[in-house]
């Protein structure tokens, strides 16, 4: 019976980094496909489709991070095939300086608004 | 005066609103990747249809000529159509063709064949569409040009028509 309890305690303790493993995997794979467009069902993500597009893009997702290649490997890799516009989160480049400017401009424009407000009242 | 400076950045932005939504209006609802057409030839490994050997990309594009590369399925009906086109084409000895037989029935796709004729040099299997993601692909059918330098210089969405026929032609003359 010790033996077996021995035995068991083992097999437990070198399956459970595995475990972990798969699940980081699991995690990563999720955030991935969460952030992809669907190209054929447009509105849904990857995650969320289950066209045929949307499935043959979750295996090569997997086999990705399988093979140990990083998110942004990933991403690079999609956006290679497919353009910018897989990606939910667009990219700064030339085409996207409003896009990611423009709500730290409207920031600090509110921020001065309220600056100046609180000194004419302090005034 | 401060109202009517208020008025006039109000009407700006009103303005500014109406021209990009107005212009949106013309734009196209059917999105398709802007991508650079010309980019390297993926290299991948992938099982003959015929003999069911793996078989590398460099041996599958390795004479010095032009090819297409044609996702078809037999259970896509845009491939039937576009099917007699590839068959005429398939006589232009200045190209060769390669099927890539996209998450099908085996069984179905030789029946395909059979029936409709054979206008690739060689069919690959992709069963699982990883091998079409390699392409850029996202549906059947798609049709890739591939120039003797191994790279892809054009690609053609959905069934291939008699006008994209005489754009491959030109560019293969």
């Amino acid at each position: 019976m010790k033996v077996l309890k021995i035995i068991l305690f083992i097999i437990l303790f070198i399956g459970f980094p595995q475990l972990k493993s798969d699940e980081k995997k699991n995690e990563l794979k999720s955030k991935i496909l969460k952030n992809v467009r669907c190209l054929i069902c447009q509105g849904q993500s990857v995650y969320d489709s289950e066209s045929e597009f949307a499935l043959s893009i979750k295996l090569v997702v997997e086999k990705k991070i399988n093979n140990g290649k990083s998110e942004k490997e990933i991403y690079e890799f999609l956006r290679k095939k497919y353009g910018d516009w897989i990606i939910y989160e667009p990219k700064l480049n030339k085409n996207t300086y409003i896009l990611w400017l423009l709500p730290l401009l409207l920031f600090l424009l509110g921020g001065a608004i309220i600056y100046r407000n609180l000194i004419i009242k302090k005034n | 005066m401060k109202i009517k400076l208020k008025l006039f950045i109000l009407f700006i932005f009103l303005s500014f609103c109406f021209i990009i939504f107005y212009k949106g209006l013309s734009n196209s609802n059917i999105y398709a990747p802007k991508v650079n057409d010309k980019r390297n030839l993926p290299n991948f490994e992938a099982k003959n249809f015929s003999s069911n050997i793996n078989i590398n990309s460099k041996k599958i594009f390795e004479e010095d000529s032009f090819y297409i590369l044609n996702i078809w399925a037999s259970w896509c009906i845009p491939c039937r159509k576009e099917h007699p086109l590839l068959m005429k084409l398939s006589k232009n000895k200045k190209i060769k063709l390669i099927g890539l037989n996209y998450k099908d029935n085996l069984n179905n796709a030789r029946k395909f064949i059979n029936k409709f004729g054979d206008p690739y040099s060689q069919i690959l299997i992709d069963d699982d569409g990883t091998l079409a993601i390699e392409f850029g692909a996202y549906g059947v059918p798609e049709t890739f040009l591939i120039n003797k330098n191994k790279m892809i210089i054009k690609k053609f969405v959905g069934p291939i028509n008699q006008k994209i026929v005489d754009e491959i032609k030109l560019i293969i003359k």
